[in-house]
């Protein structure tokens, strides 16, 4: 059962969608899990958003992500500076290797063999934590969800809510079992189990590495969004906090945080804010008493600025990670994260992923959707989620003349066969004699029509063709 | 892309009939009623005889040039300023939002622009243009309704189904649990994905019967086709029927006004 | 060529071209004027729906209302800001129901493992609070360190009435925070908490496990 497994959890073969997908389908606890969460979330959504002028806001979102976006390198250029200035280093990585590899060259010039983590998507996508303890540096995760995850030996189902596959009792088993606590299901004594365990490993950690939601070019802050404090214990406890984040994280100006912030915690969790706010813009200064001496960022590339090419793509960049996407995705809630197999699943993941992974490994992604298009109405940046779901699958089958394939691995999905079968149809209704000739023959042979569909009549009965067809019938009336 | 604002024409003289290939070949009786319904508010209504099919099959499934082909042979369909009515959020939808996209930098791109701005799903023109006024002729019953993922977020028209089912005084219409959610059609998901689409329409299902209404109406024949055939699959005790079919059966004296 | 240059080079020379640069209308953020009072039900009713607790009092009342506060939970000890009003009124105050008032005024490596174990409480002043999201507002300093606000279960935090602030964005733009900011400023809205076991609630998880504001009118 993949949803559960403890293998390796870093070489997920993310071909292997469909049958993960059957089997979370088949598997009544997972179902469970993902539909009473995703439901909560939906409606708290709903609610934190009452009397505002949801459009309105949705548009600064978006409109303060393409202006950040539209200057990207300036402002990547004045971050670095503004941070520099503040006594912050900044470091750039071309993929997740190089900023691994950073990682860890501050890590050995501190002689640091204790890394304690706040939640960061991009170490995940660079699979930092295996990197590191495969180098002997353990890396702990500090975010309650991220640690419930890394004590089981699996990757996160959800980017805000890590461990939203599990249930109570599933995590309370987990904990007794590698840390000894007693069985319970009272979340608080588990909560409070955590806490004391985690306290000690801040205390002693070399160095902290946690995420960035946001980082500001005009002051050179770097903002961080958390509920728990850890986010807050990980940037101040260490004497080295060294964040990482993509290079679309940048924005121009202090207050555009505001409007992202306001539709970030809103989208994601429902809530009108998170208990922090955390805008660290450099080390601890001479005189101050605690924080960080030093502090780093790492830039991360890996395959943003070939996304950034095309002005249609482009749009996935907008994206501040709230999962308000998978939240609404009935197809995430049926499947649940892990049947992905990618760092980023659901919505964002299907249009994410095959940038970062190429279209031939990540080709079953842009079509596992109904296009129902409840991504794209909730997210809080406007990313026109469908439109590049249906871009994708025209990439992945090498599919339009007019707009040649970009992504790497394209073309990986065309089928002998099906590509036939659409030029047939293709040629059958763009001639309007052959078409009216062809359905009024199938009309008039419609006993025959076969009962077995495939996929479709494992579940449904098969269509049943009219008698005559609506053309014959306007044909008769004398239209 | 903006969204564009609509703004509904004033009730024409003819409008331009744009059935569908699903309601052509499976659901004739659908075309049938929203033709009578659109008679009925005296407007004299044209089937081109050329139409096959709006090409949304091929685009959402990647094929765009294929696509391109069919959608371009409809474009010529509709020589007049007319409005062109479609018994279908889904493929007004591709017609109405779709089109400029897949003819961007073509000759056509002007033509398309122009015949999406035209293009108007069939209850929300009624509603909306005719501003229809339904007489209930049936005997009390209640009824469900889904309103399709196209309709509701490409179309914008999630209330004017419920809003003409209203003005129908016998009909008590009741809301399923998890009404935005998806039935699992979504073209062909339902044979790449076939479980994945396969749980979705099963909830569907569960949520339309709980309603305890024993029907369900729908703007789209790919919803219908996929909900109805599993509850019939499934043994359910649900009934589908097009949205344009109940109204017409409901309203009109010829049919006994018995649904 | 560096990972920087090849990165920005790459951006640079945008296949796509020039992007437009959209406007951005922060109209949407403003919200009608509101007196004093209006502000702080809305701080009140806000930062309690998040398991804050909000204490009104007065220049005169807040040492006693914080006296209460305390031993009915039992804190054995306080650490206020050495410097700050706040801390100088404690020590001043000459009551007898506060409890040991304790001070941070050495570098954390000195005595971590102490501020981790042994304090029950801590006070600190605000830059200010805002009403829309109850959200208070901390600039730590050397006075009032970063780990203050953290790390004993109970954070206390005093709020002037006039502080408060309609919005974030009003509070930013008041307060010019565009012109320079601190090593680390803060909003903080509610005590620690974690959603992260099957959707329930639960408090204190790696930060105070009480926020109370003592809103001073």
């Amino acid at each position: 059962m993949n949803q559960s497994t403890a293998e390796d959890p870093h070489h997920i073969d993310v071909k292997e969608f469909h049958s993960r997908a059957r089997a979370a389908i088949a598997n009544p606890k997972i179902r469970q899990n993902f539909r009473k969460a995703m439901d909560g979330l939906i409606t708290k959504r709903k609610d934190a958003f009452e009397g505002w002028d949801l459009e309105a806001l949705r548009d600064l979102g978006a409109n303060v992500r393409l202006r950040a976006l539209a200057n990207l390198p300036d402002l990547l250029e004045q971050l670095e500076t503004k941070l520099t200035a503040n006594g912050i280093k900044v470091h750039w990585a071309i993929d997740g290797d190089e900023a691994c590899r950073i990682v860890r060259n501050i890590c050995v010039a501190r002689n640091a063999k204790t890394v304690i983590k706040g939640k960061s998507m991009v170490s995940e996508e660079m699979e930092l934590n295996h990197y590191l303890e495969e180098r002997g540096i353990e890396a702990l995760e500090s975010d309650l969800g991220e640690y419930i995850v890394q004590l089981a030996g699996e990757t996160p189902s959800h980017i805000i809510m890590p461990a939203i596959h599990k249930n109570t009792g599933e995590i309370s088993e987990l904990m007794h079992e590698k840390t000894g606590t007693d069985l319970s299901n009272d979340v608080e004594y588990l909560t409070a189990s955590a806490r004391l365990q985690l306290r000690e490993k801040f205390m002693n950690a070399d160095v902290g590495v946690t995420g960035v939601n946001f980082a500001v070019a005009e002051t050179g802050t770097l903002c961080l969004v958390e509920n728990e404090g850890n986010g807050r214990m990980t940037t101040t406890v260490p004497p080295c906090h060294i964040a990482v984040t993509g290079i679309e994280k940048v924005v121009g100006n202090l207050e555009d945080v505001v409007p992202l912030l306001a539709l970030l915690t809103r989208s994601a969790t429902g809530q009108h804010i998170t208990t922090y706010f955390n805008m660290i813009s450099s080390p601890r200064k001479p005189g101050e008493l605690d924080g960080p001496e030093e502090v780093h960022l790492v830039l991360v590339d890996n395959g943003r600025s070939s996304i950034y090419q095309d002005d249609e793509l482009l749009d996935t960049l907008r994206c501040i990670r709230c999962g308000a996407c998978m939240n609404h995705c009935p197809v995430y809630t049926r499947v649940g994260g892990h049947t992905y197999g990618t760092t980023y699943p659901g919505p964002i993941g299907k249009i994410l992923m095959p940038h970062l992974i190429g279209l031939d490994e990540g080709r079953h992604l842009p079509t596992a959707s109904s296009l129902c298009g409840a991504c794209g109405e909730v997210c809080p940046v406007k990313i026109p989620i469908p439109d590049l779901l249906v871009r994708l699958r025209q990439e992945s089958v090498d599919g339009d003349k007019l707009n040649p394939a970009k992504i790497r691995g394209h073309g990986a999905k065309r089928g002998t066969v099906e590509a036939m079968i659409w030029k047939g149809w293709s040629w059958m209704h763009a001639r309007p004699g052959v078409y009216r000739f062809g359905t009024a023959i199938a009309a008039r042979l419609r006993k025959l029509q076969p009962r077995q569909l495939g996929g479709w009549t494992k579940y449904r009965t098969a269509p049943k063709l009219a008698a005559k067809t609506l053309h014959e019938r306007m044909k008769e009336r004398g239209q | 892309m903006a969204d564009p604002i609509k703004i509904y024409p004033p009730k024409p003289s003819h409008v331009y009939f744009y059935a569908t290939c699903l309601i052509d070949m499976f659901y004739p009786d659908a075309g049938m009623a929203g033709i009578q319904l659109l008679e009925r508010e005296g407007i004299k209504v044209i089937f081109p005889e050329d139409q096959t099919c709006c090409g949304q099959p091929a685009y959402t499934s990647g094929y765009h040039d294929e696509a391109r082909a069919v959608a371009k042979a409809q474009l010529n369909l509709f020589p007049e300023d007319w409005p062109i009515v479609v018994p279908s959020g889904s493929c007004g939808g591709m017609m109405r939002k779709h089109y400029p996209s897949l003819f961007k930098k073509t000759d056509q791109e002007a033509k398309a622009t122009e015949i999406a701005a035209r293009t108007w799903e069939l209850t929300d023109f009624l509603l909306n243009v005719c501003h229809i006024k339904l007489e209930d002729l049936g005997e009390p019953t209640t009824v469900a309704m889904h309103t399709s993922c196209s309709a509701r977020r490409e179309m914008g028209i999630a209330e004017v189904g419920p809003r003409l089912i209203g003005q129908l005084q016998n009909v008590n219409l009741v809301e399923q649990i998890r009404a935005e959610e998806c039935c699992g059609f979504g073209g062909t998901f339902t044979v790449r994905h076939p479980e994945i689409s396969g749980a979705m329409v099963s909830e569907k299902v569960d949520a339309l019967t709980d309603t305890g209404a024993g029907a369900f109406v729908t703007t789209d024949c790919g919803c219908m086709m996929n909900i109805a055939g599993f509850a019939e699959k499934n043994n359910k005790p649900l009934e589908g029927q097009h949205i344009l079919s109940f109204l017409w059966e409901r309203t009109s004296p010829t049919n006994g006004g018995g649904s | 060529m560096s990972s920087r240059d090849t990165i920005l080079q790459r951006l640079r020379n945008r296949s796509g071209g020039e992007l437009v640069i959209p406007d951005c209308d922060f109209s949407v953020l403003q919200r009608p004027l509101s007196s004093v009072a209006e502000r702080i039900d809305q701080f009140e009713k806000t930062i309690e729906s998040v398991h804050g607790e909000v204490h009104r009092c007065t220049r005169e009342s807040w040492i006693a209302r914080l006296a209460g506060i305390l031993s009915c939970r039992g804190a054995r000890n306080l650490l206020v800001p050495a410097a700050h009003q706040i801390g100088r009124a404690l020590r001043d105050s000459g009551r007898d129901d506060l409890p040991e008032l304790l001070i941070y005024d050495e570098p954390i490596g000195s005595w971590q493992p102490h501020l981790f174990n042994e304090v029950d409480a801590s006070i600190t002043s605000t830059r200010g609070g805002i009403a829309e999201t109850g959200s208070l507002i901390l600039w730590p300093t050397p006075d009032e360190p970063r780990l203050m606000s953290l790390v004993p279960p109970i954070h206390i935090a005093v709020l002037e009435a006039s502080g408060l602030y309609s919005t974030f964005h009003e509070a930013m733009h008041e307060q010019n925070w565009a012109s320079g900011m601190p090593t680390n400023a803060l909003l903080v809205s509610g005590p620690s908490k974690t959603a992260d076991i099957e959707q329930t609630l639960a408090y204190g998880v790696h930060g105070p496990k009480e926020l109370i504001v003592l809103v001073v009118e």
